[in-house]
């Protein structure tokens, strides 16, 4: 006993609640495995810190607006402060938020800084999942990973849904009335499912409560075990690093978790919270004060949904006038279910592509060196293509405010935009892939040919050569180090036979390496470095003989 | 794939434990060769006390700013209540908002500067093993399974495999069931109800929002190109179901040149004096139609500008809605007010699968 108080004594309090806690919870052990593991350094990784972080920041200001909010949906008359609205009939759930927003002291605060971080956690967790793809994170042994993310990004959209909902003002309103819509749309089971959802006619008394549930129960409980399982493997995996000097699949490169990554990704949660304050300090989001309780009578024109439901209110202005039809009696609105269609089958594609790669490639080996994008010309081309995609649904959410905005014919935006949709992909496919290869060529000629240097020589008989200097190892490791594939043909199997699938999987690996630009070796480089030193030579001995 | 790839990866030393395939990757013997982490840049930090100390300091007034700025919040509460005048509720966000900003940048930025600045910044490498475990503990995985499996007779004892299987595939049908009665009490059909609305025969019109009590409206008080939002008469706030038959029943009426207006044969008794009322919620997901240009008589709908032709029978124009907007018929009462002739003949709003099925 004097022993390890006297331990205590010398070493501090620190000490003292270290040994405290280690024989208690064996903190140690963890501490030894984890303290000085490596994570690698480049500002494209925090924006899945972002995410984390605004989630930390919906999970504290979300607390703080549940002991004031109320979701209820009975009636009352409103007697706050807000004059214009005084004596108008609304519900409890609106009268709440407006006393949250006029009546608590920080409460405006509060809710802006829960709607801003709410935009904020989707934009950084798309932004973190359009660098995971354009650099190929997602392959193996990150492809599960990758669907983890996707499912926590749609997580995102249905929290952010759900919350926007609940304030029961009359923007939020229409935006259920268009999900009633949608529901009502759905062959056989369309008026179940709304009044399931409604728990009757549609608005009825029930949904707010119910979002709400769903709201800071169920969806918050499922991004954090979603959260966890994510960061679960992250740890597992160790994180991925650029491809450079000194970084292989082998290894990872970077600075240890404590001090440096504690200070930085500890100090990190604290700027992305100060900047997410900052920003709800001084712009007014969501003034529900401004639109009034739900009627289901009123609208405003030139509204807009929060920016990620954007890109499926589009998809639902672009369906083209009068596709409904008729089977018989009954009606197949397909002026819903194609852009419903449309928006799962895009979601789809996002959820498997690692799998489809995968299967192309069949590279089975474990990838933790990141690709630059230009040294994977059709997978860059086809994810330009998607955000192409997904650009035009979202613009085609603001047809009305273009139209108005910059004095054009609302008819015309459309029109156009339904085009764009189809074309645009394509162009955006095409010079995406085109580019990506010109640079690749480019890099290989600057590894071959050493940097440009500007210096023009004039040879004696006539010719004028610049002479280019050879790069520094490890500037040149960054140009060659890339996964170079080719294509395969379609092969028999054991039985002889060539399969649909294995002619699928030829001409699908044709479409992704058929235009291929391959690394610079070695060889290729000293042959080239031979060539220079030949002509530095006559460039010498023309210099020695003009003396 | 070749075997001459394999043997290159084996060789680069990637899978001491286990090969995997490598597809169609090319593998390229003359590769050029890793050179190793960059040489490590020396910072100014490092070289010279004098930034050093500068930098200690910067980081310290940076969390000194940062209790700056909480103390500004925790003073900003008080001072700046809020109250019936409106301004102090910006005045209050205000200030507790730049206080607390200041609470958390301090924070942020002084420890990414310490970190920055101070701590080493050597790159450091360290190993990566494969995920998969090694083939020694697969082994000893799979041992257990076997053992568990042995023991429990999991795949001897099929019957006790199969009537669980069939246990755990019934028993979350009564949670799904329990949740039923989310609908309410739809009755047979509920899109039964979407049939009716709350007009019905000589039931006048009344202007939304609050005319719902007045006696009714004219037709003398609709003059040519108004547009005019109507709700049943009577019905008013304190009816238990209010919104739900409001978002039936708003109509918009609009009276034009009788001569404009295009009727087809049934409907001709429709409107009166070129005074025709149309439902307002919208054939495509059901927003209110609730704008009305007058010079070409199209009526909008702002959600996704579907546009219907008031006087062709408000048939679509433009946009993603398929079907006209439903027109109510009406006509005077004896009193010489506005009424409806009948309820909606065909059910309003959104589409839904059974809409056109006769009851």
């Amino acid at each position: 006993v004097s022993n390890s108080v006297n331990t205590q004594k010398k070493n501090g309090f620190l000490a003292g609640t270290a040994n405290y806690v280690d024989e208690r919870v064996g903190v140690g052990g963890i501490l030894k495995e984890f303290g000085r593991k490596i994570f690698p350094d480049h500002w494209s990784f925090m924006l899945g810190e972002v995410a984390l972080y605004s989630f930390l920041v919906l999970l504290l200001s979300g607390t703080f607006l549940t002991f004031f909010f109320q979701p209820s949906m009975a009636p009352v008359i409103y007697d706050g402060v807000y004059a214009p609205l005084k004596g108008a009939h609304m519900s409890i759930a609106y009268s709440s938020s407006l006393d949250i927003t006029f009546e608590v002291r920080g409460g405006l605060l509060m809710r802006q800084v829960h709607h801003w971080s709410a935009l904020l956690f989707v934009a950084a967790a798309g932004l973190h999942m359009l660098r995971v793809f354009f650099t190929g994170a997602f392959r193996k042994p990150r492809e599960l990973n990758w669907v983890v993310g996707f499912v926590l990004f749609v997580l995102g959209m249905g929290a952010g849904f759900t919350g926007y909902s609940l304030p029961d003002d009359l923007l939020s309103g229409n935006g259920l009335r268009i999900i009633d819509g949608m529901m009502k749309g759905i062959p056989f089971i369309g008026t179940w499912v709304s009044t399931l959802l409604f728990g009757g006619e549609f608005p009825g008394h029930a949904i707010v409560g119910r979002l709400y549930s769903l709201h800071i129960m169920l969806i918050p409980a499922l991004i954090l075990v979603f959260l966890a399982v994510h960061l679960f493997m992250l740890v597992i995996h160790k994180h991925t690093h650029y491809s450079g000097p000194g970084k292989t699949d082998t290894n990872v490169v970077g600075y240890p978790l404590m001090p440096v990554y504690v200070a930085k990704a500890g100090g990190f949660f604290f700027i992305v919270f100060g900047v997410i304050m900052l920003i709800a300090t001084f712009f007014t989001i969501n003034p529900i004060w401004n639109y009034g309780g739900y009627d289901p009578s009123p609208v405003s024109a030139g509204t807009q949904p929060d920016w990620y439901i954007g890109w499926l209110d589009g998809a639902l202005r672009l369906a083209p006038t009068g596709i409904e039809f008729m089977i018989g009696d009954y009606t197949v609105s397909t002026n819903i279910l194609l852009p419903l269609v449309i928006s799962l089958l895009f979601l789809a594609a996002v959820a498997i592509y690692p799998f489809v790669e995968n299967w192309v490639t069949g590279d089975k080996r474990e990838h933790h060196v990141l690709d630059r994008p230009r040294n994977a010309p059709v997978r860059t081309a086809i994810g330009a293509a998607g955000v192409m995609f997904y650009a035009v649904l979202w613009a085609g959410a603001s047809t009305d405010l273009i139209a108005t905005n910059f004095k054009m014919s609302l008819n015309q935006v459309l029109v156009s935009m339904q085009i764009s949709l189809i074309i645009l992909p394509i162009v955006a496919f095409i010079v995406t892939k085109r580019v990506c290869l010109a640079l690749q060529r480019k890099d290989r000629e600057i590894a071959i040919h050493g940097r440009e240097s500007g210096r023009i020589v004039r040879l004696p008989h006539g010719e004028y050569i610049e002479v280019h200097e050879p790069l520094d190892p490890h500037d040149l490791y960054k140009l060659v180090d890339f996964k170079d594939y080719k294509p395969t043909l379609a092969r028999p199997n054991a039985k002889g036979k060539i399969t649909v699938a294995a002619r699928v999987r030829s001409s699908m690996s044709k479409f992704y390496f058929e235009d291929r630009i391959a690394p610079a070796t070695q060889t290729e480089i000293d042959e080239a470095a031979h060539h220079a030193h030949e002509i530095e030579a006559e460039v010498q001995k023309a210099i020695e003989s003009s003396k | 794939l070749s075997e001459k790839s394999k043997d290159v990866a084996k060789q680069s030393g990637v899978y001491s434990d286990h090969e995997y395939d490598a597809g169609l990757r090319v593998i390229h013997e003359d590769a050029v060769a890793n050179p190793g982490i960059e040489p490590h840049r020396v910072r100014m930090t490092d070289k010279s006390e004098k930034h050093e100390k500068n930098a200690v300091r910067q980081v310290a007034a940076l969390f000194t700013i940062s209790m700056l700025g909480s103390a500004l919040a925790l003073w900003a509460y008080f001072a700046f209540p809020i109250s019936e005048d409106l301004t102090t509720v910006r005045v209050n966000t205000l200030f507790l908002g730049i206080g607390i900003t200041l609470g958390l940048l301090g924070i942020g930025i002084g420890a990414v500067h310490w970190a920055k600045t101070l701590m080493p910044d050597n790159e450091v490498s360290e190993e990566r093993h494969l995920t998969r475990g090694s083939d020694e503990k697969r082994a000893a995985a799979v041992e257990i399974i076997n053992l568990a499996n042995q023991e429990s007779g999991f795949s001897r004892r099929k019957l006790i495999r199969r009537t669980l299987y069939g246990a755990l595939a019934f028993f979350p049908l009564p949670g799904v069931i329990l949740f039923a009665d989310l609908a309410g009490k739809p009755g047979a059909n509920p899109g039964d109800k979407l049939r009716h609305t709350a007009w019905g025969p000589g039931r006048r019109l009344t202007l939304d929002p609050y005319g719902f009590d007045s006696e009714g409206i004219k037709p003398a008080d609709i003059t040519v190109g108004s547009v005019f939002h109507i709700i049943p008469k009577g019905l008013n706030p304190d009816h238990e179901d209010y919104l739900e038959q409001k978002a039936k029943a708003a109509v918009l009426l609009v009276r034009v040149d009788p001569a404009d207006l295009v009727e087809s044969e049934e409907k001709k008794g429709w409107s009166y004096q070129g005074i025709v009322a149309y439902s307002k919620i919208c054939t495509h997901v059901g927003c209110p139609v609730a704008l009305y240009e007058q010079h070409t008589h199209h009526l909008l709908c702002p959600c996704h500008q579907s546009t219907f032709d008031l006087l062709n029978g408000c048939k679509v124009i433009f946009g993603p809605a398929s079907r006209a907007l439903p027109q109510l018929p009406i006509s005077v009462d004896k009193d010489g007010y506005l009424v409806a002739q009948s309820d909606f003949l065909e059910p309003v709003g959104p589409s839904f699968w059974d809409r056109s099925v006769k009851q």
